[in-house]
């Protein structure tokens, strides 16, 4: 998918003429095509800023903590999520990857620590106020209604409706827009049930009902698991084109060749603690299974007398999860 | 592919055909047939068993009973016998789309029809106040139970299990041990026993009628001029032929005279065929056109992806057993007015089993996600055919019980059946 010359909107911006075509978030999002906002929201700065390692983070998480009770799962973590990148979070089972999601989805609030969206500090208590800042988390579970049809699914609990009416038409040509700029394919006609669809498909419906409503944070959990081969590949291959449209996305995966083949940056999660955030092409297949299974990899990672726990010992099996080597997915079209 | 910001919406879709042509392509017949038939082998029955079974029905009465079931008194009786099961099972299409039951719901009827009768005769009421404060106890009742279901979380089978008990007390209360209240109102009484002129009968069919083919007519110009996938206008002119003639020959039937006595005449449409239509048409419109249906169905498929798309599940689960038991007040309305009066025993027995066999008969689903108001006339007649044909060969209680009861359980074993198909299907 190439991308033409933007256009910006408000002609009161006029350094985005500057600025690289590959700066701006996809303008084709079906918001833009019928010219009206679906869900109104303050555009941030950092919806102009250039891509790449400087681009300003639209999430930034500083020093979170988070407990449950007596157990704290979460200590001190930092993470950010850039526009335009995506954010692999990897790390054992327990490592307090889904905290940290529920932390951003507002699921769980935050005991302590920053959350800073686009620089600016919010509160975000409830999935409502995650949604209304543009985070979408897609679960793995899916969320989605077997017994409704594609265009019923993406626009489920946000209807278009004329009057009482529900817009069937316009909902229906908004889906096959939004599906047609994610170069989604493969589901036939956007009528068909749920039910009807494999594993792969359903998966590429959610991620889609994500970009629907304009999200600027999409966090994926786990989006290619229980998927075949060629499946995953057009997963990671939408996960890419996400990115790509400008907005910032978590990956949560096991498959460290699904993580290499998709990912900007990888966070590493050891005993609920992030001993390292670092770009993708600094670190070796095996630096990053050895920051998830021992928390430190020669000068990343927690310090080697950090008060922390010793590694437990892990049973070599756990090792298998994550892929040998060699067999790593080419890279993205 | 190339996409700039300078094209339009048009072009973005014109863009998309490549992608999804299949939605842009406007269906020849055979294609749609062989859709139609895909979808029936991968479980999605539709109207199809009842409407088999109705016609099955009526060959097997009609080879029995040559003489009488096919005449024109039987057709209009079998009718208003139609009426209050078909309106129960209206309201019980709401509750079962959640995969919810309501046992309840004819004894709720049963005191609604009660407390109007006891308004009427005992107070002097006139017959609207005592209809509006029937429908007001049947929503007060399925408030009730939906607060107990949604906000406590007592299984549904449960709660209305209770009040299935309970609210015999309160009819029995109410009218007392063996009594019998009578319902003399004009209005009530013509209802289920009283018909529209002739003519009035004709103008409404054909006025419905044109209706009809104007609204399916007027959807598929919508769709055809967006460039969306349409049903071949062959297929929707045949669904308009089909529904037309169904309504003129049901008309044509129930004009003719069927007095017993060449000194008088009897014809016309009850009068409350077309309440019932009214109502038909106002719950097809909110389940199938309005985001408060579309969210029943996500609820009844996917509760916990209802709740995360932001669906105030607890809210909604409440307003289907209010629906319930308010339509259930109108069913005791027409059971009142069938029988000229309220005795207390009324809508106990096998009312409810009639009602939820005619919406699972239909076509409704008992798990939930899936089901249409239609299916409560479809599976109202099935169930109203078997009981008045098995009055008409004099059968033994005993056989009615039998029959009804295997009906029931031949119905739920269909929609279990399609849907492992559906679930299978779903590669």
């Amino acid at each position: 998918m190439t991308r033409g010359t933007p256009v910006p909107e408000e002609p009161a911006v006029p350094v985005a003429a500057a600025l690289p075509a590959a700066a701006f978030p996809d303008r084709l999002s079906p918001a833009t095509l019928t010219g009206q906002s679906l869900v109104p929201r303050d555009r941030g700065a950092a919806r102009w800023e250039p891509l790449g390692m400087s681009a300003t983070p639209v999430l930034d998480l500083r020093g979170i903590n988070k407990s449950f009770g007596p157990v704290k799962v979460l200590h001190d973590v930092s993470f950010t999520a850039r526009p335009g990148e995506v954010t692999a979070l990897v790390g054992d089972n327990g490592a307090g990857k889904s905290t940290l999601v529920k932390c951003i989805g507002g699921i769980h609030p935050i005991d302590s620590g920053r959350y800073l969206w686009d620089g600016r500090p919010v509160r975000v208590d409830s999935p409502r106020a995650a949604s209304a800042l543009g985070i979408e988390v897609v679960h793995q579970d899916l969320s989605l209604c077997e017994n409704l049809d594609i265009v019923q699914n993406m626009f489920l609990g946000r209807e278009r409706r004329r009057g009482i009416v529900l817009d069937e038409p316009a909902m229906e040509e908004l889906a096959i827009s939004t599906l047609s700029s994610l170069s989604v394919r493969t589901v036939g006609s956007v009528r068909r049930p749920v039910a009807t669809l494999s594993g792969g498909q359903r998966q590429t419906v959610a991620i889609a009902r994500a970009v629907l409503w304009d999200s600027r944070l999409v966090i994926l959990d786990e989006p290619a698991a229980a998927l075949g081969v060629a499946q995953t590949q057009q997963v990671l291959e939408l996960v890419r084109r996400l990115a790509d449209r400008g907005l910032a996305v978590v990956l949560i995966s096991h498959n460290m060749n699904d993580v290499f083949a998709v990912s900007d940056r990888i966070a590493a999660l050891y005993l609920g603690r992030m001993v390292a955030q670092v770009p993708a092409t600094d670190v070796t297949h095996a630096q990053v299974v050895e920051l998830i299974t021992s928390g430190r990899s020669g000068d990343l990672g927690l310090p080697r007398d950090a008060d922390t726990p010793p590694a437990p010992a892990r049973p070599r099996t756990s090792h298998s999860a994550w892929g040998a080597p060699g067999q790593a997915a080419g890279p993205p079209s | 592919m190339s996409i700039d910001k300078s094209v339009g919406e048009g072009a973005a879709v014109r863009l998309a055909d490549s992608d999804f042509a299949v939605d842009r392509r406007v269906q020849d017949v055979p294609a749609a047939l062989r859709d139609y038939w895909n979808r029936v082998r991968a479980g999605d029955l539709g109207a199809m068993p009842a409407i088999l079974g109705l016609l099955g029905l009526v060959v097997l009465f009609t080879a029995l009973r040559p003489e009488t079931f096919l005449s024109e008194r039987n057709i209009a009786n079998l009718f208003t016998q139609a009426m209050p099961v078909t309106i129960l099972a209206m309201g019980l299409v709401f509750v079962l789309l959640l995969g919810e039951i309501d046992l309840s719901a004819g004894v709720a009827s049963g005191v609604c029809g009660a407390v109007m009768a006891k308004l009427i005769v005992d107070s002097g009421q006139p017959w609207y106040v005592a209809v509006l404060s029937a429908i007001a106890t049947g929503i007060v009742i399925g408030t009730a139970i939906g607060w107990l279901v949604s906000v406590i979380r007592i299984p549904s089978f449960v709660v209305t299990l209770a009040l299935f008990l309970g609210l015999q007390g309160i009819t029995l209360r109410l009218i007392g041990q063996g009594g019998t209240v009578p319902v003399r109102d004009e209005v009530i009484v013509a209802l289920a026993n009283r018909n529209m002129p002739v003519w009035l009968g004709w103008t409404m069919a054909v006025v419905v009628a044109v209706a009809y083919a104007f609204v399916q007519l007027w959807r598929w110009r919508q769709q055809s001029k967006r460039g969306l996938a349409t049903k071949p206008v062959q297929l929707v002119a045949a669904q308009v032929g089909v529904v037309a003639l169904a309504l003129l020959f049901g008309t044509y039937l129930l004009s003719l005279d069927r007095a017993p006595s060449p000194l008088v005449t009897l014809a016309g449409i009850p009068w409350g065929v077309p309440l019932i239509g009214v109502l038909l048409i106002v719950a097809t419109f909110v389940l199938g056109r309005t985001a408060y249906g579309r969210h029943l169905y996500a609820i009844g498929g996917n509760t916990e992806a209802a709740r995360r798309a932001g669906i105030n599940v607890v809210r909604l689960r409440m307003s289907v057993f209010m629906i319930c038991s308010g339509t259930a007040a109108i069913s005791g309305i027409f059971a009142a007015s069938r029988l000229n009066s309220v005795t207390p025993d009324a809508g106990a027995g096998n009312t409810l089993l009639f009602a939820v066999g005619a919406a699972v008969i239909g076509g409704t689903s008992l798990f939930g996600g899936r089901g249409k108001a239609r299916d409560a006339i479809l599976g109202g007649l099935v169930v109203a055919t078997i009981e008045n044909g098995l009055g008409l060969l004099g059968a033994k209680a005993y056989v009615n019980f039998l029959v009804t009861g295997g009906v029931l359980l031949l119905a739920a074993s269909i929609d279990a059946l399609a849907r492992r198909r559906r679930v299978s299907a779903g590669r």
